[in-house]
């Protein structure tokens, strides 16, 4: 089982034929991903490796295939323009992998999916992997994935990557991970992530990681308090980190008390999660929580 | 990017945010014409990207035009330490020269976007003068708030009710709101992610005015605003983090010794905390990026190693879209071309990795390699 993608899941590639895109629509495919179109405007017509049509619009796309998630490889610039065509198609779930959408272009896109049935992943994200399903809608590495049973939610990239590897290592599979991005605003978020997690029969424990900047942590810390009564395992990187310095996200910023790295862990203890004490330790606080 | 006061005035200004009279100066005599234009009596007041200048000597008063020159000749060239700059201090290239104002009230208020409410809102508060991160922590309902709706925008009756809150009435109220209406068109047509003003004073004839006003631009949206971003005051910023920037590396320079080159903002943040964790402290934040070629990784591993202050360097790469046969690459050649070579320890993982390590293996260099982040931190403490 998994939350947000599944092996049934119709999976759209906006910018397909790009550079980025087509070599993250191959590995996605080669993953066992149910990739069904790919999005170019002017490239309509064509075909993507051996069987993906391509459409110059989104809506065709869905038309014709039943597409329902769709991977966004446009460049940040053009980002909130595919965003919104997505939305105006009715996709169920979009994926914005691109870095440096401006800030007021992200804002007013998640405002005007507000009571829309459509749900964005990022921007800035890695996107999101069921191993179980065979499912990868993002560009992390599949291979240091396992079919399992705990749940990652991320703020970052790499740092996930590390994660999951630690876990793999220890023989834990993952039910799903998600990188919800670095961005100070997007749009799924920990809160949304951990309501799905919580829902999932086959999901027993999540891993949040969280860092510096923003309120985030404290509102996951928060519903985790009140409605999670799965083992949460967190970790906050960043405690390095000087004030008023971005640190690469974006979001990354300590811009007062509530954004140190110091805040959110106690926030999260308080809440009832495992404090992952060191990113070396990722793995082995899980261990310890799931009893394995 | 951060822009001085004297910039930040003036993109506000056409707006219609009422700022006092002035002029920017880069030298006394400047300084002095500058002050004899606005009939003597003026303010001196440093331009430096921080805060807290006034308790620094960085805002003085001048009774004339010679005085004024006087005290811009001891700010220009000088560096201003303020609480905010670390004890290395923020260069001051140029001063505002600005007319006096009788202040009857100082208020604070400010717009910035808010990542819970994924809105923009509008931060106010009596307490002018104030930091505001003070002012939350000592007393919260204080504190202001007013979120704005991204599509319909920012409404004359929430300016009213603002106003209302700060006991603005008649045609302050007046004043006010249509103030805060221009800030907020400010806000949303040049993409800002914060707008200061701080004070903004009420004077003994009753006028508003933006007495100081700090602007910070989205990074990610000056590819729109060609004037803005030709505003940027490299001066202001570290000489490595400038020459990062250019060329794509986000880097940041810390107090430590161990210099740290990965892959991703979190990894690279969790690399610190690790280092910091085993006893060390990092020299830096440094993210290569995802799609970084072999080329940039030895930039990278150059731009850190030109840092005295790093005497152990770490990297590691989890290898994605970044193959680890590219960063040895990188690495080896940074490494064969610098004039120093401190103490390497290497993890890789992912793409490539047993290529990577064949190529640092092969490079002759003497180097630490490891496989876990618990093996990374103990290598670097050994190092040390």
């Amino acid at each position: 089982m998994s939350i947000l993608v599944n092996s049934e899941s119709r999976v759209l590639i906006q910018g397909i034929t790009g550079r980025e895109g087509s070599f993250h629509a191959q590995r996605c495919i080669d993953y066992g991903t149910n990739v069904v179109a790919g999005v170019t405007p002017g490239k309509g017509g064509e075909t993507f490796g051996e069987r993906v049509p391509v459409f110059d619009s989104v809506l065709e796309a869905v038309n014709e295939t039943g597409a329902d998630l769709s991977l966004i490889f446009v460049p940040a610039p053009f980002a909130a323009d595919a965003m919104l065509e997505c939305a105006d198609a009715g996709i169920g779930l979009m994926v914005c992998i691109a870095e440096g959408v401006p800030v007021r272009d992200t804002t007013t896109v998640v405002r005007y999916l507000e009571g829309s049935k459509t749900r964005l992943l990022g921007p800035n994200c890695p996107g999101l992997i069921s191993p179980g399903e065979r499912a990868k809608v993002g560009i992390m590495p599949g291979n240091i994935h396992l079919p399992g049973k705990v749940g990652v939610v991320s703020r970052s990239g790499t740092l996930t990557y590390e994660a999951v590897n630690q876990l793999t290592e220890l023989g834990i599979g993952q039910s799903t991970c998600v990188g919800i991005g670095g961005d100070p605003v997007s749009g799924t978020g920990f809160v949304d992530v951990l309501e799905l997690f919580n829902a999932d029969p086959e999901t027993e424990a999540v891993v949040l990681i969280g860092e510096i900047g923003g309120t985030k942590e404290q509102e996951a810390a928060a519903y985790i308090a009140e409605r999670v009564d799965k083992p949460v395992a967190a970790l906050i990187v960043g405690q390095t980190a000087p004030p008023g310095r971005r640190m690469g996200h974006a979001g990354a910023v300590i811009t007062g008390k509530a954004a140190l790295a110091s805040e959110k862990v106690r926030a999260l203890a308080e809440a009832g999660c495992a404090i992952i004490p060191s990113p070396a330790e990722i793995g082995a606080t899980v261990r310890r929580m799931v009893g394995g | 990017m951060k822009l001085h006061e004297y910039q930040a005035k003036a993109l506000l200004a056409p707006y219609g945010v009422p700022t006092p009279q002035g002029e920017v100066a880069r030298s006394a005599q400047e300084a002095a014409a500058a002050a004899e234009r606005l009939g003597g009596k003026v303010v001196v007041k440093a331009q430096v990207h921080a805060g807290g200048r006034g308790k620094a000597g960085g805002v003085k008063v001048a009774a004339s035009a010679r005085e004024a020159g006087e005290i811009t000749e001891g700010l220009i060239g000088a560096s201003l330490v303020t609480a905010q700059t670390g004890p290395q201090g923020a260069p001051v290239h140029s001063v505002l020269v600005e007319q006096t104002v009788d202040v009857a009230r100082e208020l604070y208020v400010s717009i910035t976007t808010d990542g819970s409410r994924k809105r923009p809102v509008v931060i106010a508060s009596a307490a002018g003068g104030m930091e505001i991160e003070q002012v939350a922590e000592s007393d919260p309902s204080a504190i202001i708030t007013e979120p704005i709706d991204p599509v319909i925008g920012f409404q004359a009756y929430q300016g009213r009710r603002v106003a209302a809150a700060l006991e603005l009435s008649g045609g302050q109220s007046r004043a006010f709101a249509s103030m805060l209406a221009a800030c907020h068109r400010a806000y949303v047509e040049k993409d800002l992610t914060m707008v200061e003003i701080n004070p903004l004073v009420v004077t003994e004839q009753g006028a508003l005015l933006a007495l100081d006003a700090k602007v910070s631009l989205d990074d990610d949206a000056l590819f729109r605003h060609e004037a803005e971003a030709g505003l940027r005051d490299e001066s202001q910023e570290d000489a490595l983090e400038v020459e990062a920037s250019a060329r794509g590396i986000a880097y940041v320079k810390l107090d430590g010794d161990v210099g740290c080159m990965v892959n991703g903002a979190g990894l690279a943040m969790a690399t610190m905390d690790t280092v910091k964790a085993a006893g060390a402290d990092p020299a830096n934040f440094l993210d290569v990026g995802g799609g970084a070629s072999e080329e940039k990784v030895s930039q990278a591993i150059q731009l850190m190693l030109a840092d005295p202050s790093v005497q152990r360097v770490l990297v590691n790469v989890f290898g994605g879209i970044l193959r680890c046969d590219v960063v040895a690459r990188g690495v080896a050649d940074a490494y064969a071309k610098a004039d120093r070579r401190p103490p390497l320890v290497v993890r890789l993982l992912g793409t490539n990795v047993d290529e990577g390590k064949r190529i640092l293996a092969e490079s002759g260099l003497d180097l630490t390699l490891v496989d876990t982040l618990q093996e990374a931190a103990e290598a670097i403490k050994a190092a040390g």
